[in-house]
């Protein structure tokens, strides 16, 4: 099938379901293309454990251009793999060498647990969101969208927040396993625009609870999150969503 | 016969919807709260409706099959959303966004459709600002435009290129704020099988449980199917892995219309293909032609590097042939020229099926702007080049670093190098104008339904027109069926139509893993591709098409003896989840041929070769084909046509020209 040139030795994370125990399994691949996508060898790898009759390795994956969030696959110890700032699904086999062996695990944090080989349950993110990741504004009572006008500074930097995919990379190479920064991008977002004023301390104080009763660690400042975030966003965030989270200790009630 | 009734209201055109819009039955809050509605896609279109059907105070039960309902496919466009505001004192109106979308969808979508959704398009953009979405915004602070194809006025609000991405994450936090108020039940990890129809109306779902492969039922008193378009019956597509028809496929079988199946979209910008090993392709969004220039060289099988081919041994063919749109054609329209200089062997790169688009020209256009923000006057190239680099960048800064992860080539210093792909489907479940198909209760939103892109959408008009189905179609038109289901008490799932429906599903189910074949679920699909892009493609002719039926009719038995799907039913199973997709897109793909092959004109994205003009543009058969074609499926997979005459009372009908 494929026309390239590339020897692999993969070693995989193969766990039948939730309380299965897992274990790393050995894969030979060759003739791997170096214009392949991480994804698109996972593809040839299943292909060929069908045409075998195993059962092929399950994992998340969707848009397969950087932007769903679905692919997440922890490669040779990090989220995404070698190259900064690529999901998975981007990253090609150019970035690596013949007769490399690659290490792929799932995510692993106490609050996604492990559904089946390399997929994991994210649905706490969405839990989080469901908390406060909001503006209440009802379908049909927006005025112009230009009679608030917004500095583009702040927008750009509201935009830069925006940016998070919701993949979860971030907790998954956090030594605590914590959703700080994901969480924080949000509330920064949201805290940075005028649309998001009447329920910012709110918000921060229930999706930071949401957080917590998640399970999802706390934030000792490593760094790893920005460093392994695929969208580059900021720890900055963390820092602004703290000072929401305590300010709203000493705002009074009627404005939380 | 079902209902076949388009329903389009008397009066005049920009009044229409007013006027419905205010004499539309309503349904008293009280009832509201036992009114059940089941949404399946959480997409623009799926998650706005999701989200303001619980705000009115429907109880709402919303399905996808991703893991989150962030993760639906409108995520991935890139380029924009249009709306009727000028902003930008060009000239922009109502009438000519609803005159440019008809036009440029080759008239061959219902007018008044396409008023409405120009009408509401500017209501749309004020409720993602009001949602916090981050578009784009001038150093004033007031919103930014672009211009897409197909327009002479910039109309086209973006945020980078991740407009998809931001207006979803908008319509998901809508969502979600009703799912953490209990108004609406969110299945994640759950794909709808079947419709389940009672009594000819759409009563509820049979949806699977992907994680424990479970069958589960579930009521609705009106079923809302916002389940995305079916590009990847081509196999390779810009479309998720996971887009599939099978919503769609079980309510076209169950009685609803299938119209204007052949309507493919090919996007001229998209990264060309590589290798055999391809899996999806990937968009260079529209907004890329803003600032970038086409063109091939001028001699045949010129193997130079871009870089020492002389400006006037360039062919910018585009600008050459439509001087008045230029590299801003519409998307069929800049494909098919494409297409027509590689297959003259003009085209670029190893595989020649690829044309250049260059920003060098509008680099240094920026760059000398920026030297005067400087004050830095007569400033030499390099400098021009090094200041318009950075404006490129803010701009396009997420697809270039994309180009380059794909390619492994820099295209801030090569032009790139791109090729047309299957990108979006104007066709989709026939509806009414109130959005129902013909099964009454059962309606379609956003690219699942056919109903305002003819035969050709314009660029920034999909998110446009999920939302506006979304946000503020449905939730008003849905009151005139739900008004007179008020007596409707929830249906016991132990109903003889549920449990039948799924016995159908787990039938159908057990058939897969029980074929044992020796062929993987992806080498079918790869070859229904195949025909299809080679017959059912950018051009198509009677004889290919005719082949490609019978190929797809041999497909379908192959597949169904000799498919292997590995594992069980009552387990998470990928390959399982593909299996029936592929069934679904096969039985299509015939559809699409048969479709291509009744409508012998050319218009939009559909190009019959023996329809075209001398300069080979396409050509319109009005007197014969200005119809809908709504398919009825049939015992044993046939299809009978149905029309939908399209009358063009405000739009003079006429040869579309971008010259």
């Amino acid at each position: 099938m494929s026309t390239g040139n590339m020897n692999l030795t993969l070693k995989v994370w193969r766990q039948k379901d939730n309380k299965a125990k897992g274990s790393l399994v050995d894969y030979k691949l060759s003739e791997i293309s170096p214009d392949m996508s991480f994804l698109e060898m996972f593809d040839v790898l299943n292909e060929q454990l069908i045409n075998k009759g195993d059962e092929p390795v399950v994992f998340d994956h969707d848009c397969r251009e950087g932007i769903c969030g679905a692919c997440s696959m922890f490669i040779n110890g990090r989220p995404h793999g070698p190259k900064d700032l690529v999901t998975t699904c981007q990253l090609h086999m150019r970035s690596f060498k013949d007769g490399d062996t690659i290490v792929v695990e799932p995510w692993r944090a106490a609050a996604f647990p492990v559904i089946k080989d390399l997929t994991v349950d994210r649905t706490a993110f969405d839990r989080i969101i469901a908390a406060g990741g909001f503006i209440s504004v009802n379908t049909g009572n927006a005025q112009d969208a230009n009679a608030l006008p917004i500095p583009k500074l702040q927008a750009d930097a509201a935009f830069e927040a925006a940016a998070c995919i919701g993949c979860g990379a971030c907790v998954a190479t956090c030594k605590n396993a914590s959703a700080m920064l994901f969480t924080s991008a949000k509330i920064s977002q949201l805290a940075l625009l005028p649309q998001g004023q009447p329920e910012r301390y709110r918000r921060a104080q229930s999706m930071v609870a949401q957080m917590d009763a998640e399970g999802f660690g706390n934030c000792t400042n490593t760094g790893a999150c920005e460093a392994e975030c695929p969208k580059g966003i900021s720890l900055e965030n963390i820092a602004r969503m703290n000072r929401d989270f305590y300010a709203a200790k000493f705002v009074s009630e009627e404005e939380v | 016969m079902a209902d076949f009734n388009a329903n389009i209201p008397e009066g005049e055109l920009t009044v229409k919807w007013t006027k419905l819009r205010s004499s539309m039955p309503l349904v008293n809050p009280a009832n509201k709260r036992s009114i059940e509605i089941v949404v399946v896609g959480s997409g623009l279109a799926g998650a706005s409706a999701a989200a303001t059907l619980a705000e009115m105070g429907y109880k709402v039960k919303c399905f996808c099959f991703q893991d989150s309902p962030r993760r639906a496919h409108s995520i991935a466009a890139q380029g924009g959303i249009n709306a009727a505001k000028n902003y930008q004192n060009d000239g922009d109106s109502v009438y000519r966004l609803f005159y440019d979308t008809i036009k440029g969808g080759d008239y061959r979508a219902r007018e008044a459709n396409v008023h409405r959704l120009a009408e509401v398009s500017t209501s749309i953009i004020d409720q993602c600002v009001a949602q916090g979405v981050p578009l784009a915004r001038e150093y004033g602070g007031l919103l930014d435009n672009r211009s897409f194809g197909g327009t002479q006025v910039q109309r086209t609000f973006y945020a980078a290129g991740q407009t998809g991405q931001q207006l979803l994450l908008g319509a998901y936090s809508a969502l979600e704020r009703q799912i953490g108020m209990g108004k609406v039940e969110m299945f994640t990890r759950h794909e709808m099988l079947e419709v389940v129809v009672i009594e000819g109306k759409a009563r509820g779902i049979i949806a699977r449980n992907l994680i424990t492969g479970e069958l589960e039922r579930h009521f609705g008193h009106a079923v809302l199917l916002g389940s995305g378009g079916y590009g990847n019956v081509f196999y390779l597509s810009t479309n998720a892995m996971g887009s599939n028809v099978t919503a769609a496929w079980k309510a076209h079988k169950k009685g609803a219309f299938f119209g204007n199946p052949c309507f493919t979209q090919i996007h001229p910008t998209c990264i060309p293909v590589s290798g055999d090993h391809q899996s999806k392709l990937t968009l260079m969004s529209e907004s890329l032609r803003n600032d970038g220039r086409i063109w091939v060289p001028k001699k045949k099988d010129d193997n130079r590097k871009a870089s020492d081919i002389p400006e006037d041994e360039r062919d910018y063919y585009l600008e050459r042939r439509y001087p008045a749109f230029g590299n801003l054609v519409p998307r069929d329209v800049a494909s098919r020229a494409a297409k027509e200089r590689c297959d003259a062997g003009y085209g670029v790169g190893n595989s020649k099926l690829a044309v250049y688009l260059d920003f060098a020209a509008n680099t240094e256009r920026y760059g000398r702007i920026e030297a005067t923000k400087h004050n830095i006057h007569n400033p030499d190239k390099a400098t021009c080049v090094r200041l318009g680099l950075e404006v490129i960048k803010e701009k396009y800064g997420n697809l270039f670093d994309m180009y380059a992860q794909i390619t492994g080539e820099n295209p801030y210093e090569t032009p790139m190098r791109i090729y047309p792909a299957v990108h979006y489907t104007m066709g989709g479940l026939w509806v009414d104008y109130n959005l129902m198909t013909t099964i009454p209760g059962l309606y379609a939103l956003g690219e699942a339904n056919f109903s305002d892109h003819g035969a050709n959408r314009l660029g920034a008009s999909a998110l446009m027109q999920g939302l506006a189905d979304g946000y503020f179609v449905i939730p008003y038109t849905i009151g005139a069926y739900l008004s007179k289901e008020l007596a409707t008490k929830p249906i016991p799932l132990d109903h003889p139509a549920f449990v039948e429906a799924e016995a159908s599903v787990r039938g159908i189910l057990e058939k897969f893993i029980n074929i044992k074949g020796t062929k993987s679920v992806d080498f079918f699909h790869k070859k229904l591709g195949l025909i299809m892009w080679e017959k059912c493609g950018m051009a198509r002719n009677a004889q290919g098409l005719t082949e490609a039926i019978a190929e797809i009719q041999q497909l379908r038995k192959d597949f169904w003896s000799d498919v292997r799907v590995p594992g069980n039913i009552n387990e998470f199973n990928p390959e399982l989840e593909k299996a029936g997709r592929v069934a679904d897109f096969i039985e299509l793909g015939e559809l699409m041929c048969i479709d291509a092959l009744n409508r012998n004109e050319s218009c939009g994205g559909h190009f019959r070769e023996e329809y075209q003009t001398e300069e080979g543009e396409a050509l319109r058969d009005d007197e014969n084909y200005a119809y809908v074609a709504a398919w009825e499926f049939k015992e044993g997979v046939k299809f009978e046509l149905h029309k939908e005459e399209l009358k063009f009372e405000n739009i003079k009908i006429a040869q579309r020209s971008y010259k």
